[in-house]
């Protein structure tokens, strides 16, 4: 062997010893993912592969495969019984699938966790029926969601550190409940417990929203100021809300985010949502020619 | 965190310590028994049974009140905790038995020449006092992963809770097992060596009454922390509880536990007092009769079920003397009067009339 073959030898291994070094520390590509984190480098956030779930032989979902994106507000409509809810179901845990993969990130298998350890990385879900601790006030319904340990030790001897409490203010700002914070959530009205809702799960800190039917009850005006607040949420998190409203998944696609519709469990389009609602397949579905 | 206790609370608790350290011992030891002032030995172990009783409804109001999980055989921890109480007593008699044996009498009659296994460390005061906390506690948290884990809730829980007393309760009357068939243990004579006599029962009715109110002081941090708003979530709303990231099964279990060896150590506390100890404790009706003083007295308050402990068994003792037929109709009666009426119990009534009454004010 040659000196000089040897010399660029031990330049080329000294160059790739430093890119890994720096790749490693840096956080980049190629560094080591320690247990539990969400890999999202490859740009998605939730991927499902042929999601099939059968209820007593009636399937609710049928292969379904969906992609959303890091970052993505992505509606998906249609008509009842379409399997929304189910999806939902599967992708935090409560129903397992027959077959298929659904995956976070793309290195989380959302089938080997249960729903707190789903809810624990980062998915945050809103059911369709406003769901908050009706004896508890506003302030401890969001100070419960609060991204924390969620041991029982640790919940004994917690105190809320200045910190968290600038938190929960700023929140409560944001849902429009500061004046109600000391209230019982029970007392609340329809639309101000979905908007406690959404905030609890704001609080979680999520990195991907399942809302489910989140204006139901609510308002026009509180609708609006919903599809302002999910808009200034795009980009930072990923959302899926499942809506029958038109106008406000108009408002929240502003004509240019993609629409997905479901019917019998699996895709039937997916497209902006001029083009989705042109298309005569859904057309047919949705006026059963 | 909320403070445990207001200013008002405190000078509760304070009030209610001086009661039972000092005011009971002095009326009943150095007040002479022809004076008025006399407190009568029959009121003192009364009063020191029913704090036991209370701390069994303190427990269930943590399990049942606060977390919404009806448990229908806290009787069998309040057994359990008496059983190992009952060995350490049995063995203390010595050779004062009927047999002027180093056995128990009952081992004697059975013709039993040695200690069965279980009976190995009952010679030991510690022993038996870490197995008072020990074995309702393992056994609940056993029990309780298994079903919590499962996902059994409200009546089918409460249903195998009293199939388990019920269970413990056919065991516990074989002579075979152990520990006196259905005469269970009696005739205590000492602890530690001191006879049981009426100081000693003072001493146990002032111990039974400071372990009441540690464990109010203690649930009243809990239901008062984070935690125990969990607890109360997962009440109200357990499928948010989950998707909030909380793992309800330990919170069920911690509390579970706690709430049974709570009535492990009432049942230690009862027994000496009372002087017998037998399987008619885990009989599904004691069990039942828990959850009434906690319904009674009002759920989710903590201070309710003692006062419905106080109330029911006082009540009680008055009514078995007065009109002993027609006790179980009248309980029974006022289970469901307070069903119906009284949904947050007898402080809930309380709390209703001083509101009208702030109110009548302004």
């Amino acid at each position: 062997m040659t000196p000089d073959l040897m010399e660029s030898g031990a330049r080329a291994r000294a160059a790739y010893d430093t890119r890994i070094a720096a790749l490693t520390q840096g956080g980049g590509f190629g560094r080591p993912v320690a247990d539990g984190e969400v890999v999202f480098t490859q740009g998605v956030a939730l991927y499902l592969d042929a999601v099939t779930v059968s209820f007593d032989g009636f399937k609710a979902l049928n292969a379904l495969s969906l992609t959303i994106d890091v970052g993505e507000l992505r509606c998906i409509i249609g008509p009842n019984g379409a399997g929304k809810t189910t999806m939902m179901d599967c992708i935090t845990g409560k129903t397992r699938p027959d077959s298929g993969t659904i995956s976070f990130g793309s290195n989380i298998d959302l089938l080997r966790l249960k729903e707190p350890q789903i809810a624990g990385i980062g998915i945050g879900r809103k059911f369709q029926k406003p769901t908050v601790y009706e004896p508890l006030t506003v302030w401890q319904n969001l100070e419960l969601s609060l991204k924390a340990d969620r041991g029982v030790a640790a919940s004994l001897f917690h105190r809320l550190s200045g910190e968290q409490r600038d938190r929960l203010e700023e929140l409560l700002v944001l849902i429009h409940l500061k004046d109600e914070a000391p209230r019982t959530a029970g007392l609340l009205s329809h639309g101000q417990k979905q908007w406690l809702e959404i905030g609890m799960l704001l609080a979680q800190d999520p990195k991907l929203l399942l809302l489910d039917e989140p204006v139901a009850g609510m308002t026009d005006e509180e609708t609006e100021r919903t599809a302002e607040l999910f808009l200034t949420l795009e980009g930072r998190h990923s959302l899926v809300v499942v809506e029958h409203d038109m106008s406000f998944v108009a408002a929240l696609t502003e004509g240019r985010k993609k629409v997905t519709v479901l019917h019998e469990g699996s895709v039937l389009a997916e497209g902006l949502l001029a083009e989705v609602q042109a298309n005569e397949k859904v057309v047919e579905v949705y006026l059963g020619r | 965190m909320d403070k445990p206790l207001g200013p008002r609370g405190w000078t509760g608790v304070l009030v209610a310590i001086v009661l039972i350290a000092v005011v009971v011992p002095v009326l009943n030891l150095l007040v002479p028994a022809d004076s008025v002032f006399h407190l009568d030995d029959f009121y003192v172990s009364l009063a020191g049974k029913i704090l036991c009783y209370a701390i069994c409804a303190l427990a269930m109001d943590l399990i049942w009140g606060y977390t919404g999980i009806l448990s229908l055989g806290h009787g069998l921890f309040f057994a359990l905790g008496g059983y190992a109480m009952g060995m350490y007593l049995m063995r203390q008699i010595g050779t004062d038995g009927q047999y002027r044996s180093e056995m128990p009498d009952f081992m004697v009659f059975l013709n039993w020449k040695e200690f069965p296994w279980h009976w190995a460390l009952s010679d030991s005061f510690v022993a038996q006092m870490l197995l008072v906390v020990l074995v309702p506690g393992v056994l609940a948290f056993v029990f309780g992963w298994f079903a919590f884990r499962s996902r059994i809730k409200g009546v089918y829980f409460s249903i195998i809770t009293q199939a388990l007393t019920f269970a413990a309760m056919l065991l516990f009357f074989r002579n075979e097992t152990g520990f006196g068939g259905n005469n269970g243990f009696t005739d205590f004579k000492r602890i530690l060596g001191v006879p049981i006599d009426q100081q000693m029962k003072v001493l146990l009715f002032v111990l039974s009454g400071l372990v009441l109110v540690g464990f109010f002081l203690m649930s009243r941090f809990i239901v008062g922390s984070k935690a125990g708003r969990v607890l109360q979530a997962i009440r109200d709303a357990e499928t948010r509880v989950m998707f909030s990231g909380y793992d309800p099964v330990k919170y069920k279990l911690a509390i579970w536990t706690l709430s049974a060896v709570m009535c492990g150590v009432a049942g230690a506390l009862y027994v000496p007092q009372v002087g017998i100890i037998n399987p008619g404790e885990m009989s599904p009706a004691a069990s039942i009769e828990i959850a009434i003083w906690a319904a009674v007295g009002g759920r989710g308050t903590l201070i309710g079920p003692i006062v419905g402990a106080f109330f029911v068994n006082g009540a009680k003792s008055w009514f078995t003397v007065a009109f002993p037929e027609f006790w179980l109709f009248f309980l029974g009666a006022l289970f469901i009067a307070v069903t119906l009426f009284l949904p947050n119990g007898l402080v809930g009534l309380w709390r209703k009339l001083m509101r009208r009454g702030k109110e009548g004010e302004a």
